[in-house]
C-alpha cells in the first residue's frame, strides 16, 4: 500500500508535467490543425533557459540569500523566452504554409525541431546541464511515503497553471476569442477576431506552459540536454490525443493517465519496457473510443 | 528595386533582431554571474552578413535587376526543357538506367556505398508512398517494418541457417503480417489518431527489440548475418554451379538495384490499377468513397500491408548489406526521414521521390565537411524547401480535374 501511494505521488508528478507539455499540443492543434513537432523542443529550450538562469542568479551570489525569488524569476524568464521563441517561429515556419496541405506544415514542424535541437546542442553543448540540487532538500516523511518539497512544488504549481488556464480559457473575453478561432476562422474574423494575434497567443502560451515542464524536468531529474525534448513530446502528444485532441480538459487529464500509466507500469511491471505501457494504454482507449476520451473539439470543416 | 526593398526590409528587421533576442541568452549568460555580448555579436553579425545577401539577392531578382543572368539562363533552359518535352519517357528511363548500372564503375567505394543507402531509401519511400501518397493515410511508425524485416532474415540467418533468398519472402510475410497487426485496430481512426498511433507502434517495436534479450540480443544488436548467397554457372570440367558471397559493394549495389527497380515499377503498377484509383479515391474523400462501393476498410489495411511488404524487402537487404542489425537503426527520426523523402520530392510521383531520397541522402554527405552544423543545416533545408516548394520538388500529376479547381 506504502508502495502503491509513493507510486502515485511520482504519477502525479510526472503526468503533471506531462499535462503542461500536453497542453501546447493540444491548444495549438485546435486553433490550426498541427502537430507541432517542435513543441517538445520549447519545452528543452525552457529547461535550457532556466538553467541558464538559475547558474547565473547564483553566480551573482542572490541564490543563499532569497532562493525563492530566483527561482520565480527564473520560470518567468524561461517561460517568457519560450514564448517570444514561439511566437517567431509560428510567424516564419508555420505561417506561410497555412493555406498549403497539412503535410507541409507537419514536415516543417519536423525540419524546425531537428533544427532547434542543434541550434541548442550548439550554443550549450552536447553534455548534460546541471541544475542546482539544494534547493529544496527534504521532504516530509511518513515512514514508507516520501513526499519531497520538490513534488509538492512541482505539483501545486501545475495545479495552479492548469487552473489559470482553464480561468483564461473558458472566463475571459480573450479565451472566448480563442475558442471561437478554434471553431471557425472565418466566422471568427467576421465578427472582429484577428486570427493571426490569437494564433501567436495560442503559441506562447502553449510553449510557455511547455517551458515551465522543463524547468520543473530539469528540477526533477537534476539535468537538462539539447535532445530531452523528444521522448516527452511524444508522450505528450500521445496524452494530449488519448483525451481527444483541441480539447483542453482531456489534455490535462491524458496528461495525468499517460504520467500514471508509465509510473506504474515501471514499479509493478518492468522498468524496461515502461514507454511501452503508456502508448499500449493509448491504443487500447483509441480503439474502444476513436475520438478519446473526452472527445474531439474541433470542427471537422470538410463537407 | 528601392520598391521592392522597402515590402520586405521591415520583416527583415524584425526577424534579424527576434534572432538576436534568442540568441543572447543562450550565448551570453554565464554561470559566474557574468553578462557577455561579444560571442553573442559575433556569431549574429555572420549570420546577419550571410541573410542579408540572400535579402539583396533575392531583392534584385524581384525587381529584374539580375535579368541580364536569369534571362539567358531562362532561356537555356527553356531550350532544353523544349528538347527533353519532345524525347519520350523511355529514353529518360534508359539513360538512368544505363548511368545506375555503370554507376560503380567510376565511383569509388564511398560512392557506392552512398548508392546502396540511396536505393534501399528508394524502396522504403516507394512504400511509403503507397500508405501516404496513395492512400492518404499520416504515417509515422514506418520504420518498424523495416526494423521488423531486417530482425526477420537476421534471426532465421543466425538461428537457423536459412539463406537470403529463402528469407527475403519470409521477411516480406512477417512485415506484412506486422502491417496487418498494425492496421486492424487503428484504420477505423481518422487522420492524426492514426499518426500517433502509428508513431506509439513504431516505438513499441524498437522498444521490444531493444529489450528482448534472449531473442534480439538487445541493444547489442545481432552480429554475423550472412550476405546474399548466389550460385554462378561455371563451365570448367562440365556445367557445375558455384556458391559465392555477395560481399562485395559493387555487387550488392546490383542486388539493391534491382530491388529498387522492382520496387518502381510495382508501384508504378499499383498506382494505375484499380487498386490504385480505388486508394485515391480513399484519400480525396472516404465518405464518398464508400458510397461508390469501394471497400475503404479492406482497401486501407491492403495500402497498409503493401506499405510493410516493400519495407520487410527492403530491410532483408538492410541486413545483409550491413551483416550487423541494432535497433537504433530503426528509430523514429528514420521514420520522419523517409516521410521527408516522399513529401520533398513530391508525393505520390516516382521520379519525384527518386529525387527526394538523392537530396535527403546526398545532402547530409555534401556538408559532412560541417560536421555538428549538418543536422542544423538539414533541418534549416527541410523548412526552406517546404516554404518555397510546399508540394514538392516534382508533384504528382493529378488525373482529371476537381470541381475546386475548375471554380477557380
Amino acid at each position: 500500500m506504502e508502495y502503491f501511494i509513493q507510486q502515485f505521488i511520482n504519477g502525479l508528478t510526472l503526468g503533471g508535467m506531462y499535462a503542461l507539455i500536453a497542453l501546447g499540443y493540444t491548444m495549438v492543434y485546435g486553433v490550426i490543425q498541427l502537430i507541432n513537432f517542435a513543441h517538445g523542443e520549447f519545452f528543452a529550450a525552457g529547461g535550457y533557459v532556466g538553467a541558464i538562469a538559475l547558474a547565473y542568479l547564483a553566480g551573482l551570489g542572490y541564490m543563499e540569500s532569497n532562493p525563492v525569488i530566483c527561482l520565480t524569476a527564473s520560470f518567468l524568464l524561461s517561460m517568457a523566452y519560450c514564448a517570444y521563441l514561439a511566437v517567431g517561429i509560428e510567424k516564419i515556419a508555420y505561417k506561410p504554409l497555412r493555406k498549403e496541405s497539412r503535410l507541409a506544415a507537419l514536415l516543417s514542424a519536423l525540419g524546425m525541431s531537428i533544427f532547434l535541437s542543434n541550434g541548442m546542442m550548439l550554443t550549450e553543448g552536447v553534455y548534460d546541464k546541471v541544475y542546482p540540487s539544494e534547493l529544496f532538500q527534504g521532504g516530509f516523511d511518513f515512514g514508507m511515503i516520501t513526499i519531497s518539497y520538490l513534488q509538492i512544488m512541482i505539483v501545486s504549481l501545475t495545479a495552479c497553471l492548469l487552473v489559470g488556464l482553464n480561468l483564461l480559457v473558458f472566463k475571459t473575453k480573450i479565451g472566448m476569442a480563442m475558442r471561437a478561432t478554434a471553431q471557425d476562422k472565418t466566422m471568427s474574423a467576421l465578427v472582429a477576431i484577428g486570427s493571426n494575434r490569437i494564433i501567436s497567443l495560442t503559441f506562447a502560451i502553449g510553449a510557455g506552459l511547455a517551458a515551465s515542464a522543463g524547468i520543473m524536468y530539469g528540477l526533477y531529474y537534476g539535468s537538462v540536454k539539447y535532445d530531452m525534448g523528444f521522448v516527452p513530446g511524444i508522450k505528450a502528444f500521445a496524452a494530449a490525443v488519448l483525451g481527444g485532441i483541441g480539447n483542453i480538459t482531456g489534455a490535462m487529464l491524458g496528461g495525468l493517465i499517460i504520467g500514471m500509466v508509465e509510473i506504474f507500469g515501471a514499479g509493478y511491471i518492468s522498468g524496461e519496457y515502461k514507454d511501452v505501457f503508456a502508448f499500449i494504454i493509448l491504443i487500447a482507449v483509441l480503439y474502444f473510443k476513436p475520438t478519446g476520451i473526452m472527445g474531439e473539439n474541433i470542427d471537422d470543416t470538410r463537407v | 528595386m528601392i520598391q521592392e526593398f522597402k515590402k520586405v526590409w521591415k520583416q527583415y528587421t524584425i526577424g534579424i533582431l527576434w534572432l538576436l533576442g534568442l540568441l543572447w541568452p543562450m550565448l551570453g549568460i554565464h554561470p559566474d554571474g557574468t553578462l557577455t555580448f561579444k560571442t553573442t555579436f559575433t556569431v549574429w553579425s555572420y549570420i546577419l552578413s550571410g541573410s542579408f545577401i540572400c535579402l539583396m539577392i533575392y531583392v534584385m531578382k524581384a525587381s529584374d535587376a539580375l535579368k541580364f543572368i536569369t534571362e539567358p539562363v531562362f532561356r537555356v533552359t527553356g531550350n532544353i526543357r523544349t528538347v527533353t518535352a519532345a524525347l519520350p519517357a523511355w529514353i529518360w528511363i534508359i539513360a538512368i538506367l544505363v548511368f545506375a548500372l555503370l554507376y560503380p564503375q567510376f565511383a569509388g567505394r564511398y560512392g557506392t556505398d552512398v548508392a546502396v543507402s540511396v536505393l534501399l531509401y528508394i524502396c522504403l519511400g516507394l512504400g511509403l508512398n503507397v500508405v501516404v501518397g496513395l492512400a492518404g493515410m499520416l504515417d509515422l511508425g514506418y520504420i518498424a517494418f523495416y526494423g521488423v524485416g531486417a530482425y526477420t532474415y537476421a534471426l532465421f540467418n543466425t538461428v537457423y541457417g536459412l539463406a537470403f533468398w529463402v528469407c527475403l519472402p519470409l521477411s516480406a510475410t512477417f512485415a506484412c503480417v506486422a502491417g496487418c497487426i498494425v492496421g486492424y485496430p487503428t484504420l477505423r481512426m481518422r487522420g492524426d489518431y492514426l499518426a500517433i498511433v502509428t508513431l506509439g507502434f513504431g516505438e513499441i517495436v524498437r522498444i521490444i527489440l531493444n529489450n528482448w534479450m534472449t531473442l534480439t540480443n538487445g541493444p547489442n544488436g545481432i552480429l554475423g548475418v550472412k550476405p546474399i548467397g548466389i550460385f554462378i554457372p561455371v563451365f570448367e570440367n562440365g556445367f557445375t554451379f558455384e556458391h559465392f558471397w555477395v560481399k562485395k559493394l559493387q555487387f550488392f549495389y546490383y542486388f539493391a538495384l534491382a530491388l529498387a527497380i522492382l520496387a518502381a515499377i510495382g508501384v508504378q503498377r499499383l498506382n494505375f490499377s484499380r487498386v490504385g484509383r480505388a486508394w485515391e479515391s480513399i484519400r480525396e474523400d472516404e465518405t464518398a468513397a464508400g458510397l461508390m462501393g469501394v471497400n475503404t476498410f479492406r482497401y486501407k489495411l491492403l495500402a497498409y500491408a503493401m506499405g510493410a511488404v516493400f519495407a520487410g524487402l527492403a530491410g532483408a537487404f538492410f541486413a545483409a548489406r550491413m551483416r550487423f542489425v541494432s535497433p537504433e537503426s530503426f528509430t523514429f527520426l528514420e521514420s520522419a526521414m523517409v516521410l521527408c523523402m516522399v513529401v520533398l520530392g513530391g508525393m505520390g510521383s516516382i521520379p519525384g521521390i527518386i529525387l527526394g531520397v538523392i537530396a535527403l541522402v546526398a545532402l547530409p554527405e555534401v556538408f559532412r565537411e560541417f560536421q555538428s552544423y549538418r543536422m542544423l543545416i538539414f533541418g534549416a533545408t527541410m523548412i526552406i524547401m517546404m516554404l518555397f516548394r510546399p508540394a514538392g520538388l516534382i508533384p504528382a500529376k493529378r488525373v482529371g480535374t476537381r470541381s475546386e479547381e475548375k471554380e477557380g
